[in-house]
């Protein structure tokens, strides 16, 4: 952490640079000037982790002494599951299981759920703990039917996802990892999804439809603006095309179509391949 | 003299011990050859200058090499030729050529991790420095413990552990007996780079035991992998990724188990600390005296550390056929009931009901009086369950001498099988448990009577899949163990072949049956013992070349009393007794004694039996004087005087001794010396210090037991595993278990 007065000169640098590149490099750079970020300020007190607590606090809604099962559908699909694996590795299974408890459960796991878990590949809780605690793709505090997750990684941070993720706690009214009144929405942050090429990003874990109709989708070169017209159709049960927003944009081809390999690519000068 | 001889040998045997990993306190780490072994670096001039000389194995280690040449292999550890067995990490083969590897999560007692990085060093040919513990020694490799690229890799390693480390060595107990303290000052850089505001982690509540600073927690998992794999308990785990990693229970737990103080020693910082030591001495300040524990019948060898007069803390010390390097939490922290409602004057009840101190000569005097009062057959002796032999010894021979034959040690029942050594003791061993492959446990809960011995059980269930049978009422176990009924009817139908459980003795190949000194107590033990003699016979338990059918005794005076021949029936003689003399006796039922009778009370707590006494003799505690021990296994150990006694108290035979001289019976003994030759007419393996004497098994010359065996279930032996005699009763630590740990 900077001390006060080097953080306050430091905002003070980054604004004037914004103001006086705004007009010609930045423009030219991306949609959204790399400024963006100290907007935001600082980020909190501590250093920022993108995991939720490593431990359990009770609250009304997660008690380990609450009953926990998987339906009937999910008890067929656990079966299929711990069938992968030979009957003295079951807690191969844990990965598989804990992510169908989230699909079950609205897009988290409560602690009931992990403990019925470790009750099912008959190994001590803790062991699930561990495991859900690790992966920060469970969440293991309520989220949203729609949960918002935002790429925090360099490549996406460059491109502007600070400000995507501060457009979408302003748009919907809440802090990070907290869920909005109407429980609809949540936001997150996550490293890097691989989709750099197409930064900044998020992933919207749909868990309105139940584990049938579970999606997980990727919504990519975003702004702003664009990221809350996808919140609002989410918002009315539509649902936005995936993939790149760009309108000029194929998958994660340039913008406005190829501008290299516009023909088959020249052979390799000096090497006779039929003669290796 | 004998004081020394034992610390002598002691010493030895702790050289012996291959892995001096819990002496980590008094492990001296270099990163130089010289200091490492002085002899040896004199005795052998180094031919080249550029060598450093060979060094002795670290810890004085000996490594057995495999007979057959195939599976010993040959590496270089700085130069030096090191043969090995293989199957050895390259960590084990730096240790035989005397090289101190640095380390955090490795211990020679748990699985290996590998995650701490603490222990890397060069290898030739190989492009990075490489994890010693986790590497298994290869034949010809050229491992390299001193040059640059190790060095820099330790350095490097030392600077990210101490990038999130408080740094409050200050206000750590852990101070001056701290791996990473002691390995920063030998291996590390003398200042980091880190600037940036280090981590913080929430605390944990353990328990009344365990006091966690969890932001000083280095993530080696040993804490994890000792519960797991010792304790038996998965309580604890790794929780998180990455920096936010921290250990813990996720769903906020207390650590049950009787064994949890011993991550306090394993833990290389000061992140898991004993909670009743917290903040009451340096290390450094304190006396270690080595000795033995006596809170149960294990006799766990342990270190017990005192300022002045006050013992500050107890700590295990290694015994690798006893306790291993692990003691239960009853050993570690019953230290404080040394200090609580001790007897310090000798005290005689006045006509209004309440004691005065007196002197010692009044004292014996009234005593001795009452003595020529009674009838001799009317005098009863009853030894408790801390006594030494030396005292027992003593008490015997003067009741005997007052003319009766009523003398008798707590928990014995009234027909102990005192004949033959090998129907009262461990004939297997603690450590021969571990060759054991289907265990059957009667009427006996080891993990709250014998909490070292549970903990042999569990490693060997652990290691092999050992199945165990389990007759008694319900019980907590820390293994898998099949329970096959709670009373004689499981017994009977064993014996005949008709239990479910029969095939699995009758595959087994070293089977064990563990019988609980708990049916001594029993009307029908005669019968109840006969039973379990025929199945070992039909079940082969009993061989030329092993031994499996064992009693696990309760209290640290038991075996020696049955010894001695301390073996009277309890309720005939408390019955029929005018004159009752206690000596520590504090669980034996009064209920019966007749109201007239008058009763002496001689031990170092003001426990149970002190309401009923009459006169009050002051004696020593375990911890203040030297006394012979006999675990369950039959071997035998002494006590060391760690602290002096307090106010008038003396040694217990010493007392009987006065006494006897008093009463004029006088006791043909005047030293410890002189009482040892005495009781080596009786009892010659009571001499044989820290050894075990094996018994002869001869079960053929019992007579067959006529008696009817009851229906009754076996009962409960121990209700609260942390208060079971004077000393931790008086414990307010052990009250504190007993209140937040036992599940009601
Ligand atoms: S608490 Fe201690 S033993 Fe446990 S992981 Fe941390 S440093 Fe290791
Ligand atoms: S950095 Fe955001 S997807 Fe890779
Ligand atoms: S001791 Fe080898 S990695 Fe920790």
């Amino acid at each position: 952490m900077l001390p006060p007065a080097a953080r306050l000169a430091a905002r003070r640098l980054l604004g004037i640079c914004s103001s006086s590149a705004s007009e010609a490099a930045v423009s030219r750079l991306a949609p959204f000037p790399i400024a963006a970020a100290s907007a935001r300020g600082p980020v909190s007190s501590a250093r920022p982790f993108s995991t939720a607590l490593n431990y359990h606090i009770d609250s009304p809604e997660n008690k380990p002494d609450m009953k926990w099962e998987f339906s009937e559908a999910n008890m067929k699909k656990v079966k299929d599951i711990l069938s992968h694996y030979p009957s003295n590795y079951k807690q191969s299974g844990i990965i598989p299981l804990l992510d169908l408890a989230q699909q079950q459960h609205g897009g988290w796991v409560p602690v009931a759920a992990m403990d019925a878990i470790a009750k099912i590949v008959e190994v001590a809780p803790i062991r699930v703990y561990e495991v859900a605690t690790f992966y920060t793709m469970f969440n293991r505090t309520k989220v949203g039917k729609y949960h918002l997750l935002v790429c925090g990684t360099t490549p996406c941070m460059i491109r502007g996802s600070r400000e995507i993720e501060d457009t979408l706690l302003e748009h919907l009214g809440v802090k990070r990892n907290e869920v909005t009144s109407d429980g609809l929405f949540s936001v997150g942050e996550m490293e890097c999804m691989g989709c750099c090429v197409n930064a900044p990003m998020i992933a919207v874990a749909d868990y309105s439809k139940g584990s049938e109709g579970y999606t997980y989708n990727y919504y990519e070169d975003l702004t702003p603006k664009r990221v809350i017209e996808i919140v609002e159709m989410l918002r009315r049960g539509e649902t936005p095309p995936r993939g790149t927003q760009h309108p000029e944009r194929k998958n994660s081809g340039p913008a406005g179509g190829n501008t290299t390999l516009h023909g088959e690519p020249k052979p390799p000068p000096c090497r006779d391949l039929d003669a290796c | 003299m004998a004081f020394l001889a034992r610390a002598l040998r002691q010493s030895n045997s702790r050289l012996s011990s291959r892995c001096p990993a819990v002496a980590a306190s008094c492990r001296w780490i270099s990163p130089t050859a010289a200091a490492g072994s002085p002899e040896a670096g004199a005795a052998v001039a180094p031919a080249d200058p550029e060598m450093p000389p060979p060094r002795e194995p670290v810890g004085g280690a000996r490594v057995e090499l495999p007979p057959n040449p195939e599976d010993a292999l040959e590496v270089f550890v700085d130069g030096h030729t090191v043969r090995i067995p293989k199957g050895f990490t390259v960590l084990q083969a730096c240790e035989v050529a005397g090289v101190d590897i640095p380390r955090f999560c490795y211990h020679s007692r748990l699985s290996i991790a590998g995650n701490c990085r603490m222990c890397l060093v060069e290898v030739e040919k190989s492009p990075k420095p490489v994890a010693s513990c986790a590497m298994p020694a290869l034949p010809g490799m050229k491992i390299k413990t001193n040059t640059p690229v190790a060095k820099k890799a330790r350095e490097g390693v030392m600077e990210f552990l101490l990038m999130n480390h408080p740094l409050d060595c200050p206000i750590c107990d852990q101070g001056g007996e701290c791996d990473l303290q002691d390995q920063s000052m030998a291996f590390g850089a003398d200042r980091g780079r880190f600037t940036e505001m280090k981590r913080s982690v929430v605390d944990k509540n353990l328990g009344p035991l365990v006091k966690t600073v969890m932001t000083r927690c280095i993530q080696c998992t040993r804490c994890v992998r000792f519960a797991t794999e010792v304790a038996g308990v998965q309580d604890l785990g790794m929780l998180g990724r990455g920096s936010g990693e921290e250990i813990g229970t996720y769903v906020e737990k207390l650590m049950t188990s009787e064994l949890s103080g011993n991550v306090i020693d394993i833990c290389p910082v000061g992140a898991l600390t004993s909670k009743p030591f917290a903040f009451k001495a340096r290390n450094w300040e304190l006396k270690g005296t080595e000795t033995i524990d006596v809170t149960d019948a294990v006799g766990s060898n342990i270190r017990v550390d005192s300022r002045g007069p006050e013992v500050m803390r107890i700590v295990p010390r290694i015994n690798e056929d006893i306790n291993e390097e692990w003691i239960s939490d009853k050993t570690r922290f019953c230290y404080d009931g040394l200090k609580r409602q001790r007897l310090n004057d000798p005290m005689i009840r006045g006509p209004d009901g309440r004691f005065k101190a007196v002197t010692w000569r009044d004292a014996l005097t009234v005593v001795a009086e009452v003595l020529h009062q009674v009838k001799p057959e009317e005098i009863t002796g009853v030894a408790g369950k801390l006594s030494d032999a030396e005292s027992m010894m003593a008490l015997k021979d003067f009741v005997n001498r007052m003319g009766s034959d009523k003398v008798l040690c707590e928990g014995n029942g009234p027909n102990p099988p005192a004949d033959l050594r090998s129907n009262y003791l461990m004939n297997t061993g603690i450590a021969g448990l571990e060759k054991a492959d289907v265990f059957l446990l009667v009427g006996t809960q080891p993990r709250v009577e014998a909490a070292m011995v549970n903990a042999r059980i569990q490693k060997t269930v652990r290691a092999t899949q050992a199945k165990v049978g389990y007759i008694g009422p319900p019980a907590d176990f820390n293994y898998d163990h099949e329970h096959l009924g709670t009373g004689p009817q499981t017994l009977v139908e064993i014996a005949e072949g008709q239990h479910p459980f029969c095939s699995a003795l009758q595959s087994a190949k070293n089977p064990v049956i563990i019988a609980g000194a708990g049916l001594f107590e029993r009307e029908d033990q005669d019968a109840l013992f006969s039973r379990i003699e025929t199945i070992a016979k039909k079940f082969n338990v009993t061989r030329p070349d092993w031994n499996g059918l064992n009693v696990l005794l309760l209290h640290a005076a038991q075996a020696a009393a049955l010894d001695l021949g301390l073996v009277a029936n309890p309720a005939e003689s408390i019955k029929s007794a005018k004159f009752l003399y206690l000596m520590g006796a504090d669980d034996i039922s009064l209920d019966k004694l007749p109201e007239d009778a008058f009763v002496v009370y001689q031990g170092h707590h003001g426990d149970k039996a002190v309401y009923r006494a009459n006169v009050i003799l002051p004696s020593s505690a375990f911890s203040e004087k030297e006394g012979t021990y006999e675990n369950t296994e039959g071997c035998t150990q002494w006590t060391i005087p760690a602290v002096p006694t307090v106010g008038d108290a003396r040694d217990d035979w010493k007392i009987i001794r006065a006494l006897s001289e008093v009463a004029g019976a006088q006791l043909p003994y005047n030293s410890l010396s002189a009482v040892r030759d005495r009781i080596s007419t009786v009892a010659p393996n009571l001499l044989h210090v820290d050894e075990r004497e094996l018994p002869t098994i001869s079960s053929e010359v019992k007579p067959p037991a006529k008696q009817q065996m009851s229906s009754a279930p076996f009962k409960t032996v121990v209700e609260n595993f942390y208060m079971t005699d004077a000393i931790t009763r008086a414990s307010k630590i052990m009250a504190q278990c007993s209140a937040t740990l036992l599940k009601k």
